[in-house]
This record gives C-alpha cells, sequence and structure tokens, in this order.
C-alpha cells in the first residue's frame, strides 16, 4: 500500500509542478504549486514526519501561497499571460541555475546515498509528541533564541514593505 | 501511526471525488449557450465594472507578513499543547517568554501605524442618470 501511495504522491507532485512551469497564467501557476506543496506533504506523512507534513501545508501551502498570490495580484501582470520568452541576461541566469539543479540531481543519485534502506515500522522521531518533548526540554535555549529570530523578521520584513509604500 | 493518516487520506479522496464528479455531471446535463451577459462575471445583479483582475491594496500585503510570522509561532504551539501535561509550569513560563518576544514585535508594528488602514477617498456616487438599460447594452457592445 505504502509503495502505491508514494506513487501516487510523487505522479501528482511531478506533474502538477510540471503544470506550474508551463501554465500561462500565473494565478493558476500558483495554485499547482500549492498543489505540488500538499503531494510533498503526503510523502513527508510516508516518511513518518505528521508533524512536518503539517508545518508544510500550513506554512508552505497556507500563509506562502498566500504571500505569492499578494504579489501576484500586487504586480501587474497582466501582460505576461500573453507570455514572450525571456531574452538576454534572465534567460542565461535561468539556463545557469536549472544546469546546476540538474547537476545537483546527478550527483547525488550517483553518490549512492538515494540507494539506502529506508528504515521500516513506525518511528516515533517524528511525531508531534516527540518533537514537543525534545524541543521544551533539550533545545529549549534554540527554541527561544527562534522567537528572537521571527521578532527580527516581523520588523525587518515590515520595515522593507513600509519603504516599498513611500 | 500511518494508519491515523488512512482517515485523512479517505477524505482526501472523497472530496475529490466529489467535486469531480458533480462537475461531471453538470458538464453532462447542461445546456451550452453562451452570451456575453451570461459569462460575465457574477456580481450579486450588478453589472460588473472592469476586470476581476485588479491590483490588490499593498496594505493587505503587511497584513499578510504579520499573519506569516504569527503563523510560525503557531506552529510551535502545536508540540507545546502535546507535551504541557508533562512538563507543566516549566512549559507554560517558556511559552510565556517566547510569546512575550513576539509580542514586542505586534506592539512594534501597531505602534509605528503599520497596521493603519488608510481609508480611499469616498469617491462621489455616479450619476443615476445613466439607466440599467443604457449601461447594459454598452457592456454587451463592448464585449
Amino acid at each position: 500500500m505504502i509503495p502505491i501511495l508514494f506513487f501516487f504522491f510523487a505522479a501528482v507532485a511531478i506533474a502538477s509542478g510540471i503544470m506550474m512551469i508551463v501554465h500561462r497564467n500565473p494565478i493558476y501557476c500558483a495554485l499547482f504549486l500549492i498543489l505540488t506543496l500538499f503531494a510533498v506533504a503526503g510523502l513527508y506523512v510516508l516518511l513518518n514526519a505528521p508533524f512536518i507534513a503539517a508545518v508544510h501545508i500550513i506554512v508552505y501551502a497556507g500563509a506562502i501561497m498566500v504571500l505569492f498570490l499578494f504579489v501576484i495580484m500586487l504586480l501587474d501582470l497582466k501582460s505576461e499571460t500573453s507570455r514572450q520568452r525571456p531574452g538576454g541576461l534572465p534567460r542565461i541566469l535561468s539556463i545557469i541555475m536549472s544546469g546546476v539543479l540538474l547537476a545537483e540531481l546527478v550527483l547525488f543519485l550517483r553518490s549512492g546515498t538515494a540507494n539506502l534502506p529506508l528504515v521500516e515500522g513506525d518511528l516515533i522521531i517524528g511525531s508531534t509528541k516527540e518533537i514537543g518533548n525534545l524541543l521544551f526540554t533539550e533545545y529549549l535555549f534554540p527554541f527561544e533564541i527562534t522567537s528572537v529570530l521571527l521578532l527580527s523578521s516581523i520588523i525587518g520584513s515590515v520595515i522593507l514593505a513600509r519603504l516599498k509604500l513611500k | 501511526m500511518l494508519f491515523n493518516f488512512a482517515t485523512a487520506l479517505v477524505f482526501l479522496i472523497f472530496g475529490g471525488l466529489f467535486v469531480l464528479l458533480n462537475l461531471g455531471i453538470s458538464r453532462i446535463l447542461q445546456a451550452r449557450n453562451p452570451h456575453p451577459v451570461k459569462i460575465s462575471t457574477y456580481e450579486c445583479g450588478e453589472l460588473p465594472e472592469g476586470e476581476s483582475w485588479i491590483q490588490f491594496n499593498i496594505r493587505f500585503y503587511v497584513v499578510a507578513l504579520v499573519f506569516l510570522i504569527f503563523e510560525v509561532e503557531i506552529i510551535f504551539l502545536f508540540p507545546w499543547a502535546l507535551v504541557f501535561k508533562d512538563l507543566g509550569l516549566f512549559a507554560f513560563v517558556e511559552m510565556m517568554i517566547f510569546v512575550f518576544i513576539l509580542l514586542v514585535g505586534l506592539a512594534y508594528v501597531w505602534a509605528k501605524g503599520d497596521l493603519d488602514w488608510d481609508k480611499p477617498q469616498s469617491v462621489p456616487a455616479p450619476e443615476l442618470s445613466q439607466s440599467y438599460e443604457q449601461k447594459e447594452v454598452t457592456e454587451t457592445v463592448d464585449s
């Protein structure tokens, strides 16, 4: 059952990822990205990491995609829907970046890390309760530091947004 | 533990099937006579003006940014709620410190007026002389 589900989620993730790239309407691209994120969250559940899966859906598919949609709606992208192929520097940069990603993927597959056996059975380590136990005892200090990080990000992002307003 | 997610999976499958089935049935049964008025955006009986793709007020973006930060904070509350009974007062104090530090951020944003909503100037009501029928004719000709 689990291999079937894995291939189902993987197929959904890849198919919607491709749709995200080739679709002309930026809003639909964003919605396909949400579908990809949901499929990846399904893969996390299969890997016994339900907390990561929930975080993935709540933060990425929820909040960050809202920001993406806002940016799409803020920019006037109507001309983008009749898409011209980007030329010049953006094109060269995108070719280099995707080349680097492809090289990384090939190196990873050749290194043999992908062939390591999966750990079977119910792992306790990924459960939300176990994460809470570790987070609030052993990793207490990093957890409290996280709040300072979040504080700096809230102030920084709001200041940047305010600069753009004026 | 994986078994608990079978419920979610079944829910997902039936939710998807429900939508597809209903859209499929309506696709089979519907009569298709497109008309410019029929395919225009539904605005609760009002005639739509302009397109649905408008530029949002950037104020929404600031609120969304603040929302994102506090959502990450909420994420940390889930494991906290699960271990709260075991750890007791200790966990409570920890989380209060965490929330307090983030509240400083909210206070900053609030005090600096980033959450203030600058209301758009009220636009004078359009002339009522332009009757519904006239408008409808022009809209139909435009599209």
